[in-house]
């Protein structure tokens, strides 16, 4: 404990957020084995694993770039649609199902990074609230366009045609069918690989938060002009940072697609990215921590309410209004401390001051 | 002679863009907040005028009238409860709690007024004007809506220039302290830009259900979405730029799905609003705020 | 601060795992029969019509006193993600036998997990051929979009209504998408030209004014919507606002048009249209179906509760002849409800001497009927 205590704030906040994943990994696998996990939580955790993919790659273009994007679905989108196209080719060439998923992730991982990179060259140009406009123009216009995609792959090859679905195929599969998107998807994503994905994302952050790049991203996140003013090239490591958020959001869309045996364009809509922007804001910016924990509970919270039925969204929206305003107006953030310090003084009084800080 | 009924129906459809716009415009111009309750109020708006006008046989005017006073009740109480308590948070928090407030309406119209479409009766009444012996027609809702926009923003624009509440208006949107230290209420001034926004919104739900009679407890989010875009596009912040920017966003949606594809008319317009702030990063009115060191 | 934000998560979440671990209740004797459908959001109509359908259904066969039945909705809000949760929520419930999902997107994603799970699924109205395309235990009431398609084209041409056809139709709508896909491919063969192929989406479900334009200058003799109701209504009120005024023809999902709080049922007037249910229908069964219906929840059922309600019986049927009742693993039942499906001959509300196939799909006859005065009136 002694070292733990010893090492610099960054490193300890790494060393922390890693153990709070792989602790909660552990602590499921075993409730999973023990079966005492419902069936309701089983199906949940591979999309938990892909929103929190989401939130802490949207945490790098809010949080650490400084950024914001109304759009980040969009690149889930590309990623999920570029990954079951993927997997549906490996699927005819025999791979196995590991590699299937494997190579599927990159593929979603270098889609999303590719469309990341060309929306980034415009986008980045602006600021603030017409920049994040624009990130929803182009979540809009990708959505617009996977809803006219039609994809087919039969023994020549894949057939790609826009708006109609004459794919001029001979006896083959259509994998994206436009509106209806993808059907009959096979079902791919483990949550083990979930949780490799996250441990991979986490470790891609942490180091680029800690590299030249992600000092630089940050320098002109607080500064802009005292950062340009020293000649850092701003715009390079701005694009770096992005195409890195477009990249994950990527893999967490392809796995989030290979979890379910059909996928539509339009779930990849303005909901799913003001979703994750909740997840990011309410965990707090620039803290990975954060957002894991607020993909889990904000994931999980709508299907608690279950029981209040009809209710349900309508508590989901007061609970979150409440949070905000609890955690960021002064008069009752000071309330909750008080009544948090009083818990805690109990705690040390029953300890006899053997907690010293 | 087409051409010239999509030019007419683009201009009606931006007018009620431009409206709901306006909301957004103003809200943004002075507490520097993306109000994305707005589109639902603007549901709420119709739902008022709908029941007073079919279930208590109220005469439309006195419907709208009752829809403008509940909208700014509700807006103000909304800016009371849920914003003004942030008013110092960082704006990201006052985003999400203004989506969950989107939430909370729409979820609570649905308990309240059921998802069952309702169909509204148009306040002008139906009936179209008919030109070119017949070949152009011209429905009335569509006149109504026009001749409304235009005399709200002369309006807004009188309030705005030359009121004493309008110099408030201005002084806290270009620095809240020093408005502050003139003298100038805020809250006042900020919990009455609500009051119009809302009351705009009413008035942009009665005429949004009345050309597009359809009411639903979703009816006002994808306009609400639109007319945001066009608060932005015209510049946002920009009372002329609203109004540009939803005229210009309502014509060249209606020209998208004409002449190029109604499939992809959805990502023309967004194509061209990313071209023009891409071009004029400040959208088409706003003026640019340079940084200072 | 951010402190503070953790702990409140972490307390939150801890709470919800635990809350999320409790087991199903068993012994319960009812035969626990659940579907999902989107109860809240944008298709929440679609989605309590078929609920409270089944609900009536329920209610009439408890009331028998005979198999006691156990009926629960989970909300998917029309999405595959949530209606995969609803399903596993039931699941955890204990549901023996299921009513798929209401909505085809979510009953694609659900279908495939009770294929995996050996639970019967009967779907009251997701309509799209992947719900049940190689799945050996899931069922359709509703026909499938091609037959749809196809049967309207045939019925066009064959009464002689219109030679020029301008189709509008919406394309992120599975339902839409797909009868309007066979609609088309049935038209050369009969005789039917397409002048003007239109579409919308929901995000630009309230304009038509550049649809029906350019319907009108094709000069389109019949006007097809494969589409819902509430689209349909506003069409109907744009085209009389602008002066055109052709044949209207619309499939199943035009029904309930009628019943729209404060439509203006003159709009309506010689729309024709293909459906399975009637709610104006003068049959005992129909009658009694739309007055328990409208009393207990103050409007006139449209085809979703109608095709529910059917579902719940023909349910009810196939567990009566296999002698299945809530007791049974829902395994056991899905083998027995299999065979009792492919062979069974079922009378309900959307169609008399029902039967599926293997496949499936259900094969019954829709009629043709035509708005005269505000009510429907059969077409033969």
């Amino acid at each position: 404990m002694t070292k733990y205590k010893n090492l610099s704030s960054p490193t300890k906040n790494m060393v922390s957020t890693f153990a709070l994943v792989i602790g909660l990994f552990l602590i499921l696998q075993i409730l999973l084995l023990t079966g005492s996990v419902s069936s309701l939580v089983k199906g949940q955790l591979v999309p938990i694993c892909a929103y929190i993919v989401m939130a802490v790659s949207l945490n790098l273009t809010v949080g650490i770039l400084g950024e914001l994007s109304l759009g980040h679905a969009g690149f889930m989108s590309v990623g999920a649609f570029s990954g079951v196209v993927m997997s549906s080719v490996l699927k005819q060439a025999g791979a196995s199902d590991g590699l299937r998923l494997f190579v599927s992730i990159l593929t979603g991982c270098v889609f999303g990074a590719i469309v990341g990179f060309l929306i980034g060259i415009p986008v980045l140009r602006l600021k603030g609230d017409y920049l994040a406009i624009v990130t929803l123009a182009f979540g809009e216009i990708i959505k617009s366009i996977m809803n006219n995609l039609y994809i087919g792959l039969d023994a020549s090859g894949l057939h790609v045609n826009m708006l109609k679905d004459n794919l001029n195929m001979t006896d083959g599969r259509v994998i994206i069918s436009g509106p209806m998107g993808v059907s009959g998807n096979d079902k791919l994503s483990t949550f083990f690989a979930g949780f490799l994905l996250i441990l991979f994302c986490l470790f891609v952050i942490f180091n680029f938060v800690d590299s030249r790049a992600g000092r630089a991203v940050a320098a002109q996140r607080d500064n802009y002009i005292a950062t340009e003013s020293v000649g850092i090239n701003v715009t390079k490591y701005k694009l770096t940072a992005f195409t890195i958020s477009a990249g994950m959001a990527g893999m967490a869309g392809t796995l989030f697609a290979l979890n379910y045996s059909t996928v539509v364009a339009s779930k990849f809509d303005f909901n799913t990215s003001i979703l994750v922007l909740v997840f990011v804001v309410l965990g707090g910016l620039g803290n990975m921590k954060g957002s894991i924990l607020a993909a889990i509970v904000l994931t999980l919270l709508p299907e608690l309410l279950r029981a209040f039925s009809t209710y349900r969204m309508l508590l989901y929206a007061i609970v979150l209004i409440l949070i905000m305003l609890i955690t960021n107006n002064p008069e009752m953030k000071h309330v909750v401390d008080t009544v948090l310090s009083r818990i805690k003084g109990l705690f040390r009084r029953r300890k006899g001051g053997a907690v010293n800080d | 002679m087409s051409f010239l009924s999509y030019l007419i129906n683009g201009i009606s459809l931006g007018s009620i863009y431009a409206i709901i716009a306006l909301g957004y415009t103003m809200v943004y111009g002075i507490a520097k907040m993306l109000n994305f309750a707005h589109g639902d109020v603007i549901m709420v708006g119709a739902y008022v005028c709908f029941f007073a006008v079919t279930r208590f046989s109220l005469p439309p005017v006195v419907g709208v009238l009752l829809a403008m006073v509940v909208c700014t009740l509700l807006g103000m109480l909304i800016e009371r409860l849920a914003y003004k308590p942030l008013r110092s948070a960082p704006s990201l928090a006052v985003l999400i709690t203004a989506i969950g407030m989107s939430y909370f309406l729409q979820n609570s119209a649905q308990l309240l007024w059921t998802s069952n479409p309702k169909v509204f009766s148009s306040v002008v009444g139906n009936g179209a004007l008919k030109l070119f012996d017949g070949q152009l027609s011209i429905s009335y809702v569509t006149i109504v809506t026009i001749i409304i926009c235009f005399a709200i923003i002369a309006l807004l624009l009188f309030i705005v220039q030359n009121t004493k509440m309008g110099k408030a208006m201005r002084a806290c949107s270009e620095d809240k302290g020093a408005a502050m230290l003139m003298g100038i209420n805020v809250n006042t001034t900020i919990s009455f830009t609500f009051a119009i926004g809302s009351a705009l919104a009413a008035i942009a739900g009665v005429l949004l259900c009345s050309a597009y009679p359809t009411l639903m407890p979703t009816t006002g989010s994808l306009p609400g979405i639109k007319a945001f875009t066009a608060a932005v596009f015209g510049g946002i912040g920009s009372i002329p730029g609203a109004f540009l920017g939803g005229i210009l966003l309502g014509v060249i949606e209606i020209f998208a799905k004409a002449y190029i594809s109604t499939q992809l008319s959805d990502a023309i317009v967004f194509a061209v609003l990313i071209l023009v702030l891409v071009i004029k990063p400040t959208g088409l009115l706003g003026h640019e705020i340079h940084e200072k060191v | 601060m951010k402190k503070l934000v953790c702990i409140i998560l972490a307390v939150i979440m801890i709470a919800s795992f635990a809350a999320c671990s409790s087991k199903p209740a068993a012994g319960s004797s009812a035969l626990k029969i659940g579907g999902t459908g989107p109860l809240t959001g944008g298709a929440a109509i679609y989605g309590n019509a078929a609920k409270q359908g089944a609900e009536i259904a329920v209610e009439e066969i408890n009331a028998l006193g005979g198999m006691q039945i156990e009926l629960k909705y989970e909300d998917d809000t029309h999405d595959a993600e949530k209606a995969v949760n609803a399903y596993n929520a039931l699941k955890d419930w204990g549901m023996v036998v299921s009513l798929g999902s209401v909505t085809s997107t979510p009953c694609v994603a659900t279908s495939t997990l009770t294929n995996e799970d050996r639970i019967f699924a009967l779907t009251p109205s997701a309509s799209s051929p992947a719900v049940i395309e190689g799945k050996d235990n899931q069922y359709q009431v509703c026909f499938s979009d091609d037959n749809q398609g196809t049967a309207s084209a045939k019925y066009i041409s064959s009464k002689g209504f219109a030679k020029k056809i301008a189709v509008i139709w919406k394309n992120d709508d599975v339902y839409s998408k797909g009868v309007y896909t066979t609609f088309a491919a049935a038209c050369p063969e009969n005789g039917l030209e397409i002048v003007s192929d239109t579409t919308f989406t929901s995000d630009s479900q309230t304009d038509f004014s550049v649809q029906l334009t350019q319907a009108q200058a094709a000069g389109a003799e019949l006007v097809f919507l494969p589409i819902y109701y509430d689209a349909a209504s506003l069409i109907l009120a744009q085209a009389k606002d602008m002066g055109f005024a052709p044949l209207w023809f619309g499939v199943d999902g035009m029904d309930g048009i009628l019943d729209l709080e404060n439509f203006d049922k003159s709009l309506a007037e010689g729309v024709m249209l293909l459906t399975p249910f009637v709610a104006d229908a003068d049959d005992a069964k129909t009658k009694s179906f739309v007055a328990k219906y409208s009393e207990k929840y103050g409007s006139t059922p449209n085809q979703f509760a109608a095709d529910a309600y059917d579902c719940v019986y023909a349910l009810y049927q196939a567990c009566q002849n296999a002698g299945v009742d809530g007791s049974w693993k829902a395994s056991d039942a899905c083998a027995k409800m299999i065979e009792q499906f492919t062979t069974m001959k079922f009378d309900g509300l959307t169609g008399a001497g029902m039967t599926w196939d293997k496949t499936g799909a259900v094969s019954k006859d829709p009629k043709a009927v035509v708005i005269q005065n505000g009510v429907y009136v059969g077409l033969d």
